[in-house]
C-alpha cells in the first residue's frame, strides 16, 4: 500500500537505502515505490508470529499389561501371560499425550488424534486418551491373534499411511512400551516419512517460524535441538506428569469420534520379522550367606578369589 | 445451596473416589469398604457449611490420591526403564 508522504521523508529512506543521491532529479512514483519496499522490510523483520509452530498432533497409544501388574512368563516358554491380566496404556504414551494436550491448551497445537494399532480392546485405551483431553481417536483394527505378532516395524508403516491420509504436522510417541521395551517405532517412523526426529524429549517449547525446540535427555545429561515442523518425537519420563482420567471427562469422551480402520485398508504387510525363540523368567537371587567376623569374612573372600591369598 | 443440589455433589464425590479407588494399591475392595464407612459415618450432617467441608476433605483425599498414583508409577517407570 503507498502511503502519500513528503519529498523530505523520502529522501531520508533513498539515503538509508541506496547511499546520498539527489533525490530532487528521482520521480515521485518511484520515491514512492522505494518506501513501500522500506516499509515492507522494516515490517518483515518485526513480523509477530501469530500462526502456530505446531498444528495438528498425532499421538500413538498402545494397549500394554498394566505397569503394576507381576508378569509371569507362560509354561511353554513361548511369551507372557497376557489372558484375563490387566491392562492399560503404555506410560510413555499417556506422558506423550499429555504434552499434546498441553500444547493444544497452549494455543501451539490446533487439534490432538489419538492412534493405536491392536486388537479389539485397545478401543478401550483410546477411550481414555480421549478421556485424557485427545479430541479424536483412530483405532486400526487387528485380530487378536495378529496383535501378538505385530511388531514396531509394522505400527510405524500404519502411522505413516494415515499421517499421509491425514497430513499432521507432529507425531508424538512414548519413547519405549512396557512390554516389548523395543523403543524403534519413534526412530523407524522418521526415518518412513522422512522427517526430522527429537528422541527422548524432556522438554518441548515453540520456537517460532514452523520450529520447535526440543530438549532430550541422554547419556551425558540434556542435549538441545531445534526441529523444523513436521517431526516425529518420543516422549520420556520428566516431560511432564500425566493428568489423571476423572469420571466426568470418561462420560464426556464417549461422545467424541473413534473412527475404525481395518489394517487391509491402509495396505501394511503385517509379515513378522523376528521370531521369539524362547522367553525365560530372569534367573532367581540366590541367598547371601551370613559370617560372624571380619577374619571369617576374608579367608571367605580368598577362598572365593576376590582377595589375593 | 439448596439441599438437593448439595446432595448430588455428595453423590458425584462418591463416584469419583469410587472409580479411583478401583486401582489402590492396598486392595480395591479395602479402599471401597473404607470409602462407606467414610461416608455412612456422615450420613446425618445436616448444616451446609459442614457438609461443605467434608467435600471439600474429599476432594483433597481425591487430589492425594492421584498424587500417590502418579508418584507410584513415575518411580516403577525410574527404576525399570533408565539406566
Amino acid at each position: 500500500m503507498v502511503t502519500p508522504v513528503s519529498t523530505v521523508t523520502a529522501c531520508y529512506f533513498w539515503d538509508f537505502f541506496f547511499g546520498t543521491l539527489d533525490c530532487k532529479k528521482l520521480l515521485i512514483s518511484e520515491i514512492f515505490l522505494t518506501l513501500d519496499a522500506a516499509i515492507h522490510m522494516i515490517n518483515q523483520r518485526n513480523l509477530k508470529i501469530t500462526e502456530p509452530s505446531i498444528m495438528r498432533i498425532l499421538v500413538g497409544v498402545k494397549r500394554v499389561v498394566d505397569y503394576a501388574v507381576k508378569i509371569r512368563v507362560k509354561p511353554d516358554r513361548s511369551g507372557v501371560v497376557t489372558e484375563g491380566v490387566q491392562h492399560s496404556m503404555n506410560p510413555f504414551d499417556e506422558i506423550a499425550l499429555e504434552e499434546a494436550v498441553k500444547l493444544k491448551e497452549k494455543k501451539l497445537a490446533t487439534e490432538v488424534v489419538a492412534f493405536s494399532l491392536g486388537g479389539p480392546k485397545s478401543a478401550e485405551v483410546l477411550r481414555t486418551a480421549l478421556a485424557k483431553g485427545a479430541d479424536k481417536a483412530i483405532h486400526v483394527q487387528v485380530s487378536d491373534a495378529e496383535a501378538g505378532k505385530v511388531e514396531s516395524f509394522h505400527v510405524a508403516k500404519a502411522l505413516k499411511k494415515v499421517v499421509e491420509l491425514e497430513k499432521f504436522d507432529a507425531v508424538f510417541l512414548g519413547k519405549q512400551a512396557i512390554d516389548d521395551d523395543s523403543s524403534q517405532t519413534a526412530p523407524i517412523l522418521a526415518g518412513l516419512l522422512d522427517w526430522p526426529q527429537a528422541l527422548y524429549a524432556s522438554k518441548v517449547e515453540d520456537a517460532g517460524n514452523g520450529h520447535v525446540k526440543v530438549t532430550r535427555e541422554i547419556d551425558g545429561g540434556l542435549d538441545t535441538i531445534k526441529v523444523k515442523t513436521p517431526f516425529v518425537l518420543s516422549a520420556d519420563l520428566r516431560l511432564n506428569e500425566p493428568r489423571y482420567a476423572t469420571l466426568p471427562n470418561i462420560m464426556k469422551a464417549k461422545k467424541k469420534p473413534l473412527k475404525n480402520i481395518p489394517i487391509k485398508d491402509l495396505a501394511v504387510d503385517l509379515t513378522p520379522q523376528t521370531e521369539t525363540i524362547e522367553v525365560t523368567e530372569p534367573p532367581v537371587r540366590q541367598a547371601g550367606g551370613f559370617v560372624e567376623d571380619v577374619a571369617t569374612l576374608v579367608s571367605k573372600l580368598k577362598e572365593k578369589g576376590f582377595v589375593k591369598a | 445451596m439448596t439441599s438437593l443440589a448439595l446432595k448430588s455433589r455428595v453423590v458425584e464425590l462418591y463416584k469419583n473416589l469410587y472409580h479411583m479407588g478401583k486401582e489402590y494399591p492396598g486392595g480395591a475392595k479395602w479402599f471401597h469398604d473404607r470409602l462407606k464407612l467414610a461416608f455412612t459415618k456422615n450420613k446425618d450432617v445436616q448444616e451446609p457449611a459442614q457438609i461443605e467441608q467434608l467435600i471439600a476433605r474429599g476432594q483433597f483425599v481425591v487430589k492425594e490420591i492421584e498424587a500417590l498414583y502418579s508418584l507410584r508409577k513415575y518411580r516403577a517407570m525410574k527404576q525399570r526403564c533408565e539406566v
